[in-house]
């Protein structure tokens, strides 16, 4: 099952990459990672897609990162209300011909172009998931030239509707 | 504060100048540090310097290479439950190191290592003497910094020290660039720590407490496990009354022993792969399984799948992410095992429905015991551990190096108490035995430490002799002498039959002449009548001895349960 976890890290060097190495240690399968300052001077945070077999190999997830002493705060927030977002950019093989019927893909899902050149043309599109991904699934056809994406980044609503409660760790209550 | 690489003017020299390596004394002074383990290097310099100058302040012990000087600080730190401190340079002082760090990490083992580092400037340049010191140990260790500013070197040498030794005690590395142990600083800098995400859960949750009592109180057959937890907490008092109050038998894990009296009689053995008939099968048995400190590693469980099938189990463990890890677990206990065990304790006692079990198990206990063969003359391995037991009265400090014979030792040196008992768990390193002896011994002056070794696994640290030399410290080397790597031998003759490919040595140096190279006393002992005319007074007195004693090499640990088994289905369990 896919989970997304984020974890709050004190700034310290060497967090990033003892971060990552428990990780490979223990051998989870990370989709995504990405990192970046908070409001907090000092504080990062981490946002990771995982993709974990059960409910036990996801509280081990989650434990271990806690664990890490430069580790301040790990949260599930898959099942909560949450903004998540990821952006990506999508060198598509084009002749000038096909530029118009491109712009039409793109228009719904509001992404942008931001290059262009004699045999490509560069889409920008920022979104959940899902979104980039059917996204390029359409784009597929014409040829990727080059395609990267940032991994997911999210956090949770500022209003919460029907709370699902972040599921704690049973044993720390 | 203001750092310079200039020396302050003339006048008030004297009282202020200091470097970056004054500072880490000092700061070792404040934690109280009495013992360092370290070997000197170009990195380190500036800390010798400065160690120079504070004479006095420690006992430095220099080691013959650094593995032997952190396995000491290992032994140290396990005997003392204080933080063992090592000192190592650069580059291939820091890496000899790595073995130890690792030992230390997978056993738990409170160690504050401080490595030199090349200057800042040329980090990352592949400069002389230089590695990734925070590469390479970041698995390896509970924490790790490298040291970037001068400012910082307080504080960090502060946490390093709170973070090895509170919650789960682990080894903390601090790798320090030689530009900053040499820079001159002018005034105090403060060391308050600051560490926002790390606040380890001590007091156990009232509500899990509660669980365990109602669980307790509804088993038919509990048995307890005692780990290692217990012994880091300093818990064996509580965990004694919490065993009388409700009548509870005791199994242990190969580090837990010691926690409770080997000699109780509701002890029922060592558990695991080489545990007891008994302590195996109350684990397969139980219905009630509380684990107090221990991490329910594979040795100790043998195949997941046939573990405690029918129990409900109860963790205690000061780390979350042990509860759970490798059996699902239904009353969980993040706490320290003291505090746990003192809430249990405030509870009223009550007296279970346990007395067939209790029963069953005392016939399991008499019905299959330990045994080994017999010998008129030859010495069988089992008779020369139970004959340390019985010429030290049980009291000595106890270490081992892995192998057969640290099984045995396991098995036959019954330990009556805590703190006694010395050996590579997690890790299994061969050559941690003797070094760790030396740790020991500095740690408890007057008790008799006898180094239980393998003719190989002493080939690898055999060096440190020399500090025994050096300090008239009085450890007693016994080489349980098969002249094979016993354990790989005992595999191949179970598993790859009888190919025994690259297990027996029979060239060897003579161990007798070895340790009289180093100024001590080397016995060597054949059979059954030298170990009982001659060992006892060679372990009571008070110079280092080194005992080569010549075993039967064929013989085999037992009972065993084979990788991938489950705990009932131990081999070996009673005379063929
Ligand atoms: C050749 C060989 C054979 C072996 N055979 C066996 C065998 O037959 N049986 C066996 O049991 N082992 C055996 N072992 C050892 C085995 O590999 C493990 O090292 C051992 O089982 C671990 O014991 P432990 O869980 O008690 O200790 P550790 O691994 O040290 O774990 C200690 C646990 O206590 C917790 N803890 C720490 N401090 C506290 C505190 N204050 N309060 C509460 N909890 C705390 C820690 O978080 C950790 O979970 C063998 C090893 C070798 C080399
Ligand atoms: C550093 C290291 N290398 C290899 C091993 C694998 N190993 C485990 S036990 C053993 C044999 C040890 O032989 P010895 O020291 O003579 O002790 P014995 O088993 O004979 O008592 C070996 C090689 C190990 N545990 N550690």
């Amino acid at each position: 099952m896919k989970r997304i976890i984020t974890a709050v890290v004190h700034n310290r060097s060497g967090v990033l990459n003892r971060v990552t190495g428990l990780l490979s240690k223990r051998q989870f399968n990370i989709e995504s990672i990405s990192v970046g300052r908070t409001e907090t001077e000092g504080v990062s945070k981490m946002t990771f897609v995982v993709d974990v077999e059960d409910e036990r190999k996801l509280e081990q997830f989650s434990k271990q990162l806690n664990k890490q002493i430069d580790v301040i705060k790990v949260s599930d927030i898959t099942d909560k209300q949450i903004v998540a977002r990821e952006l990506a950019m999508i060198k598509v093989l084009t002749t000038p011909q096909q530029r118009g019927e491109l712009q039409a893909i793109i228009e719904p899902f509001r992404a942008t172009v931001i290059d262009v050149s004699k045999e490509s043309m560069t889409v920008q599109i920022t979104g959940n998931s899902d979104k980039v991904d059917a996204m390029i699934e359409l784009l597929r056809p014409y040829g990727l030239k080059e395609l990267a994406r940032t991994g997911l980044t999210a956090f949770t609503r500022g209003q919460q509707l029907h709370q699902t409660e972040v599921k704690p760790y049973s044993i720390l209550n | 504060m203001r750092a310079s690489t200039e020396p302050k003017p003339a006048e008030d020299k004297q009282q202020t100048i200091k470097t970056g390596a004054d500072l880490l004394v000092e700061a070792l002074i404040e934690q109280k540090v009495e013992t360092i383990f370290g070997y000197p290097g170009g990195a380190v310099l500036p800390i010798y310097d400065a160690l120079y100058r504070a004479d006095g302040s420690f006992d430095h012990v220099l080691p013959r290479h650094e593995q032997g000087g952190i396995h000491a600080a290992e032994g140290y730190a396990r005997v003392s439950r204080k933080p063992g401190v090592v000192i190592g340079t650069s580059g291939p002082g820091a890496t000899n190191l790595i073995t130890g760090i690792a030992d230390a990490m997978m056993d738990s083992l409170p160690l504050v290592i401080f490595t030199g580092q090349v200057a800042k400037n040329v980090i990352g340049t592949d400069a002389f003497q230089e590695s990734d010191v925070m590469g390479i140990t970041t698995p390896i260790t509970k924490h790790n910094y490298q040291v970037q500013d001068l400012e910082e070197l307080p504080r960090i040498v502060n946490e390093a020290f709170h973070i090895a030794a509170t919650g789960r005690p682990g080894p903390v590395v601090v790798d320090i660039p030689k530009d900053i142990s040499a820079t001159v600083f002018e005034r105090d800098v403060k060391n308050e720590f600051h560490l926002p995400g790390y606040q380890p859960t001590v007091r156990p949750n009232p509500l899990q407490i509660n669980k365990l009592r109602e669980a307790l109180i509804g088993a038919r057959k509990p048995v307890v496990l005692t780990g290692a937890g217990i012994l880091h907490a300093g818990g064996t008092e509580a965990l004694k009354s919490f065993v009388s109050n409700y009548d509870l038998p005791v199994t242990s894990t190969l580090l837990g022993l010691g926690a409770f009296p080997g000699d109780h009689h509701r002890f029922l053995g060592m558990a695991g792969m080489h545990g007891t008939y008994a302590a195996n099968m109350a684990l397969y048995e139980c219905d009630l399984l509380i684990n107090i400190g221990g991490r329910f590693d594979d040795r100790l469980t043998g195949n997941l799948q046939h573990f405690a099938p029918n129990a409900r189990i109860a963790h205690i463990d000061i780390d979350p992410a042990e509860i759970g890890k490798n059996v699902p677990t239904e009353i969980p206990i993040v706490s320290d095992a003291r505090k746990a065990l003192d809430k249990l304790n405030e509870l009223e006692p009550a007296t279970l429905d346990h007395a067939e079990w209790v029963e069953k198990l005392e016939s399991n206990k008499q019905n299959y015991p330990l045994w080994h063969n017999e010998s008129e003359d030859v010495i069988l391995p089992q008779y020369l551990l139970r004959k340390v037991h019985q010429f030290t009265d049980g009291e000595a400090v106890v270490t081992t190096d892995v192998g057969q014979h640290q099984m045995w030792a396991a098995q036959y040196y019954t330990f009556n108490r805590p703190d006694r008992w010395v050996t590579s768990g997690g890790l299994g390193t061969m050559g941690f035995g003797f070094p760790a002896a030396i740790g020991a011994q500095i740690a408890d002056k007057d008790s008799t430490v006898v180094a239980i070794v393998g003719d190989g696994g002493f080939q690898m640290t055999m060096q440190e002799m020399s500090l025994l030399q050096e300090r008239g410290l009085p450890v007693k080397i016994i080489i349980v002498n098969n002249q094979a790597l016993g354990m790989v031998r005992q595999w191949q003759e179970k598993f790859y039959d009888k190919r025994y490919s690259h297990s027996i040595i029979d060239t060897q140096p003579d161990f007798v002449k070895m340790a009289e190279a180093y100024g001590l006393h080397g016995y060597k002992m054949e059979n059954i009548q030298e170990i009982d005319r001659e060992l006892g007074d060679i372990l009571n007195n008070d110079k280092p001895a080194v005992i080569d004693c010549r075993v039967v090499q064929q013989e085999n640990v037992y009972p065993m349960i084979a990788p991938g088994k489950g705990s009932h289905e131990m081999i070996g369990v009673s005379k063929p």
